[in-house]
């Protein structure tokens, strides 16, 4: 069975969202909920640390789409930080360097949230 | 290696499965890690496609993974009996569109061209539609 687990938690008015595991067809809806949830609750900014994420298909890529649209209407960002080259490589692939911004680390990420602290 | 075959149900779940027969196959054929990824991440997009698209999500129906050593490479042919669809009326997306637009759904046969060497098809709806998708060693 693939595992994909969600940790969340929040650091200096942005929340952060910490994948771990394998991220398909399968295990995309746990992701979409964890989005959709955030949404619900206002908090628009994001961090996606995949420090731990250990492979992405399209239908994970596919999330991160759904949602960046509403999260910028509402003046927040999904940012994304501790890619491995094999997950960035994915990324990299479909272009969405273009689209979301991707630090190396997570710290980096949020600070980003905070321009000139 | 002869050609070897694993028979999946559609189901999301056996992805990992489909996944880890294809990631075994190439190593064995003498692919480096970074091309086992790519290989297994081509094969879960085009069962992906299979369990939303030719079979609707019914959960009954199968999907066959074959294997094989062909020509200093390895060749996998996945196949279906469901709805298939003529992959000639897909285009390319033009990714900075794409990107622009906030688009998703739809990069699956996008990234097995981008991962692979060769992707073909040969469809005949509902009995039998196959892709055949080739990676090189020495490319």
């Amino acid at each position: 069975m693939s595992e994909f687990k969600i940790a969340q938690r929040e650091k200096d008015a942005v929340h952060v969202l910490e994948l771990k595991g394998y991220l398909d067809a399968h295990t995309a809806p746990a992701l979409e909920e964890a989005f959709q949830t955030l949404l619900k609750n206002q908090r628009f900014n994001i961090v996606v640390n995949c420090k731990d994420l250990s492979y992405i298909s399209s239908a994970g890529l596919g999330v991160f789409m759904a949602y960046i649209e509403d999260v910028r209407k509402n003046n927040g960002d999904i940012k994304l930080s501790n890619m491995s080259p094999k997950v960035f490589n994915v990324f990299d692939l479909l272009g969405f360097p273009l689209l979301y911004e991707i630090t190396k680390e997570e710290q980096d990420a949020v600070k980003k949230f905070h321009p000139g602290k | 290696m002869d050609t070897r075959t694993i028979h999946i149900e559609s189901r999301t779940e056996r992805l990992v499965a489909a996944r880890e027969f294809v990631s075994a196959a190439a190593r064995e054929c003498g692919f480096p890690d970074d091309e086992v990824s790519k290989i297994a991440l081509a094969v879960d997009e085009a069962c992906t496609n299979i369990i939303k698209h030719a079979y609707r999500n019914d959960p009954t129906k199968k999907i066959s993974v074959s294997v094989k050593n062909k020509n200093g490479g390895l060749e996998i042919v996945i196949a279906d009996s469901g709805t298939g669809f003529d992959p000639t009326r897909i285009q390319p997306p033009d990714m900075k569109e794409y990107l622009s637009h906030y688009r998703h759904g739809g990069l699956g046969v996008y990234l097995m061209k981008s991962l692979m060497d060769k992707v073909e098809y040969k469809i005949s709806s509902g009995r039998r539609n196959e892709v055949r998708m080739t990676k090189y060693l020495s490319r």
